[in-house]
Order: structure tokens, then sequence, then C-alpha cells
């Protein structure tokens, strides 16, 4: 396989705690800790690592977002992605941006670059939407194996073992195919310091949706966006046996 | 002027249609023998919305499945496609005759379960046509307007969706079951054509096998996290949850320390529960892990740290070391 892409979003930091905001219009992202969606660093490090088995030439990072993800891009390429592409998107255009519409401007630049491979996050901590790939997959009429932690490639043709509901699952695909990655497929690597600053030097090309032809005209209106409801502060109990009594009153045994 | 008549009439006619017949097909998820639960989930979801409710049932053997879907209640319609080329309920082969019973029928909703299965499925048929699917959703408040949680359930987004076909997952937990009892619909063949793929072939399937009851319909949870140390450890979970005829989950940081297979894991990545009782042992309480718990009735922990996030959900806590409390809990029920 000469080429994979792989997609990598900006997402609020795993670790913070997400606060809403006063207006109910979405979370507050203003100063908050941003850092590669985990499920994307899983993806890239799958990437990496085939190429380093030689079966992969060259491995491309493309985000979607405002500006600042070109720091996610260079995280994946100081991971040991080749180059990147910025596809510029914000404001309001970028708070309705759904995975319909990243799918879109994946699958075109999968055409254009003449991937063979599309390796994306299972799915984004954010919307956690778990759409991106399947929908790349549905436009490009690719086979996609989704929810992948193990993959193996033998002269294209690539076996996938799944995880599903009951355990795991085992396909096999046809390349050009598309991948989402899931938790176990492998441990990410650190950006070493030397590799950050060779990143610097790899080159990112910036892009529209317009560039590409996609449209990206909103296809939800976000009606609100609220605090869950606070569970009420329960009670710390002194030994097991209270913790009988608790649960016979309430009916539980 | 009578032209004019005409022609008011056919628009208010066709508006009349688009406004008011809502009419939804839900896929039918199971494994050639049973009709998943997360099904009759889906079917009360259905309802919500309104109007009439098809549900396909596509596999390689489909009669006791269509069988017990016929029955259900508010179902109108069952389209059966029962075909090799459903092994392994592949989307790539499940897609097309979605797509074909859609020209036909022209739903105005299209719905599954938020399963493995339906998550793989519904973004593939969504992007064939041309719209945004809605993933997990927790609330129905209008056929174009749902409720759904992002950020791993810390925040609670309505949005209002301009598609003209609504493609939705359904969180299981969020809707009761649906009856399978009192209807009597009509089965009919799903329109027939080359649904086999070879872009993809199912190899194996590895389940792992239990006689407790499922992790995500279970009346009652023990999940089992780091603090357990060890798989062996996990036995005393099993003990407890033989009492009290529960099924057992586990923490992420379980699962990948090798204590329990991935399918076990409750969270914003695993599997959303909600049951009457959830024990978390020697679990910490991250965001992630929370995610997937947080609507559960009554939420108890045993941790011998006090200062673990897991308290501030619980309405019984017991800061114990689990590996004395846990025996003596069992053995007291």
């Amino acid at each position: 396989m000469a080429r994979v892409l792989v997609g990598v979003k900006r997402v609020i930091d795993y670790a913070v705690k997400i606060r809403v905001k006063t207006d109910k219009t979405g979370v507050v992202t203003d100063g908050v800790k941003h850092s590669m969606n985990p499920f994307d660093e899983i993806a890239i490090e799958e990437a990496v690592r085939m190429k380093e088995k030689k079966l992969v030439q060259e491995i491309i990072a493309v985000s979607c977002g405002p500006s600042q993800s070109q720091d996610t891009i260079r995280t994946a390429l100081a991971m040991g992605a080749d180059r990147g592409i910025h596809v510029e998107i914000s404001g309001p255009e970028y708070e309705t941006l759904q995975p319909f519409h990243v799918s879109k401007i994946l699958a075109k630049l999968a055409q254009d670059e003449k991937a063979d491979l599309v390796i994306v996050g299972k799915q984004a901590i954010d919307d956690d939407c778990n759409q991106t790939a399947q929908m790349i997959g549905g436009i490009l009429d690719w086979p996609t194996g989704t929810f992948c932690c193990k993959v193996e490639n033998n002269n294209g043709e690539l076996t996938v073992t799944r995880e599903i509901d009951g355990g795991l699952e085992t396909i096999k695909l046809k390349t050009p195919a598309v991948l989402s990655a899931d938790l176990r497929l492998n441990e990410p690597r650190y950006a070493t310091l030397p590799n950050i600053m060779k990143a610097k030097k790899k080159p990112v090309k910036k892009m529209t949706p317009k560039d590409l032809g996609v449209d990206t005209s909103a296809k939800i209106d976000i009606l609100s966006v609220e605090e869950p409801p606070v569970r009420q502060a329960g009670t710390i109990l002194p030994d097991v046996d209270s913790l009988v009594a608790k649960l016979k009153e309430s009916g539980h045994i | 002027m009578f032209a004019t008549c005409i022609k008011t009439l056919r628009v208010n006619n066709k508006f009349g249609i688009l406004t008011r017949y809502e009419s939804t097909l839900v896929i039918a998820e199971h494994n050639n023998e049973v009709l998943s639960s997360v099904t009759c989930n889906a079917l009360s979801a259905a309802k919500k919305i309104g109007g009439d409710i098809t549900v396909l049932v596509a596999g390689t053997k489909c009669d006791a499945v269509v069988q017990a879907v016929s029955k259900a209640n508010g179902v109108s319609r069952v389209l059966v496609a029962e075909n090799e080329s459903f092994k392994g309920f592949l989307p790539e082969s499940l897609t097309p005759l979605i797509i074909a019973t859609q020209n036909e029928h022209k739903f105005t909703h299209i719905m599954a379960g938020a399963t493995a299965f339906g998550k793989a499925l519904l973004p593939r048929v969504a992007a064939k046509l041309d719209v945004s699917p809605i993933s997990d959703i927790i609330g129905i408040k209008s056929p174009d307007t749902f409720v759904r949680t992002i950020y791993a359930g810390n925040a609670i987004q309505t949005l209002k969706s301009k598609d003209n076909v609504k493609v939705i997952s359904i969180r299981g937990t969020s809707f009761e079951l649906s009856s399978l009892e009192g209807g009597s619909a009509k089965c009919d063949p799903a329109p027939t054509g080359d649904y086999k793929t070879s872009l993809t072939e199912f190899v194996k399937q590895e389940l792992v096998k239990s006689d407790r009851p499922e992790l995500t319909s279970a009346k009652v949870v023990v999940s089992g996290g780091r603090g357990m140390k060890s798989g062996d450890n996990f036995k005393l979970l099993y003990a407890l949850a033989d009492k009290l005829n529960a099924a057992v989950g586990a923490s992420r940081a379980a699962v990948d320390a090798g204590f329990v297979p991935n399918d076990l894991q409750v969270g914003q990545t695993g599997k959303i529960v909600a049951p009457d009782l959830y024990i978390a042992v020697g679990i910490s309480g991250a965001i992630q892990h929370l995610a997937g718990m947080k609507d559960s009735k009554t939420i108890v922990a045993i941790n011998k740290d006090p200062e673990a996030p897991i308290f501030q959900v619980t309405d019984y806590g017991l800061v114990a070391d689990l590996f004395k409390a846990v025996p003596e809990l069992t053995e007291k029920l």
C-alpha cells in the first residue's frame, strides 16, 4: 500500500471537566486545554507502525477545523506522519460541522491523494458521534472495518479483528478500505523533542472545503446544550451491615 | 380557477403527507435465532415518532425472529430478507438492501439500536442517502428534534435535523422495552437484489459465553476496576453477581490490564448501562467510566480511597478494602 490518510481531530482534552455555557449554546472552549482526540492518536500510531513494517510508504494527516487544528496536525507529524493537510473551517460553520461534512472532505482527499487506506478514530470524545469512518466507506464504496483492535496486512488484503458487543469478530477487507481504531488497537507513542522539532519542517497544506467542492452548510440546528441532571449527594456507610440494610430498605434485595 | 384549486389541493396534500404521516423503518438486530432486546427499545422510540412502523429482518435465518417481531405491539409490517449474503451482518451487504427498501417505501425515519451493529451500519446508510445521521439519542421531542449526550455525558444537546430522512441510532437504556405481544403485523418479502459483497468477508466471531444476564439490559450490575488487582480476583465479583442475579461489568483499566474481556467495558466507549442497582468495586470513577453508568437508579461504590471521584455520584458508599467487604457482602446477602 502506498499511502494512508489519517483523520485527526482537535478536541477538548479528555481529562478536562467541561463547562456548559450559561446561554446554553454550547460548551466553553476558550482558554480550555485541547489535544488530539485519543482515538486519533491510536489511528496515527497504527499508520506509523505500518510504515515501520514497510507496508506503507507515506502517511498524510488531515484535520478539519479552526487554525489551532494545525497544532494537532503537528502532533501527528511528530508521531511519524509525513505531511499534513489542514482544511480550515471556523466560526459558526465549525459549530454545526458534522461527520457528514468531514467524511465528504476526507473521502475527496482520499481520492485526490490516491490513498489506499483511510484510518480514523472510532469516535471523537467531544461529539461522541462514531460516524466518520462508516460514512467515508459509504461515500467511496470502500469496505469499512469499524472498532478495530487488530489489523493484519496480507498483500493488500486486511484481516481485521473488531470489538463487538459480545466479544470479538474477524473480517477480511479488500483495499482500498477504511478503518476505525478502537482503544485496544495499540499504545500510541509519545512525540519526542527531536521529532517535534523535525515535525516543524514537514509540509502542511492549507485548504478550504470550497477547494474540495464540499458544501459545509448546516445539517442540524443546535437548539440547546444543557447541564445533565445533578445526582443528589449520597451517604458514606460505616460497614457492610448498614449497606445490606440500605439495599433492603430501598428494595434492591 | 378550477386549475388553481386543484393545484392548491395538491400542494396542501403534499404538505400534509410531509408533516403528518411519519413512517419509521426499524432495523432488527438479531443473531439468526433471537431478536436482540435493543430492537424492542427501538420500537418504543419509533412509537414516539408516531405513524407507521415497519421492521426489517435481514439475516441468513430469519424465521424465529420474524415470528417474534410480527407479534410486537405497534408494528404494522415486517419485511423479510433471508439470504446467505447477510452472513455476519456486514454493513457492505446490508446497506444496499436498506437503500432498496427505502427507495420503495420512502420512510421518514430509519432507526436501530446504538449497539456495535447499529453504529457500524447506520452511518453507511446515511452516507448513501446523503443525510447526516444522529447517534445514540436519549430522547425524542418531535419527529425532527432529538436529544443526545455529548462530551461523555457531561452535556445534553437538543438538535433539530434538517434532513428529509432521519437516520437515528437510539440508546437502549433511554427507551423502555416495547412489548412483543398484542400485534399482528403482515410479513412481506423485502426488495430482492444482489446483496453479496466482494469487498468484505466475515471470517469468525469469538463470543464470550456467560450464564449471567446481558450487561446492557441487566437489572443489577456489579463492576470491577483496577482495584481488583487481577483477573483471578474477579471471582469475588462473580460470586456477588450470582447472589444478585447481576451482570458483571468492568472499567477500562480492568480491561486494559487484561483482567476481563473488552465486551465487559462500561463507559463512554464501552457499553452504556442504566440498571436499578450498580455496584462499582475498586473503580475510581473517571469521567469516561461515569458516562456509561451514571443514569443507574442506585449507585453503590466500594473503594478504599475516600477521595475517589466515584463517591460523588454514589447513593451509598463504603470506604473499605474490597477484598474484605465484597466476600462479607456476598455472605450476608
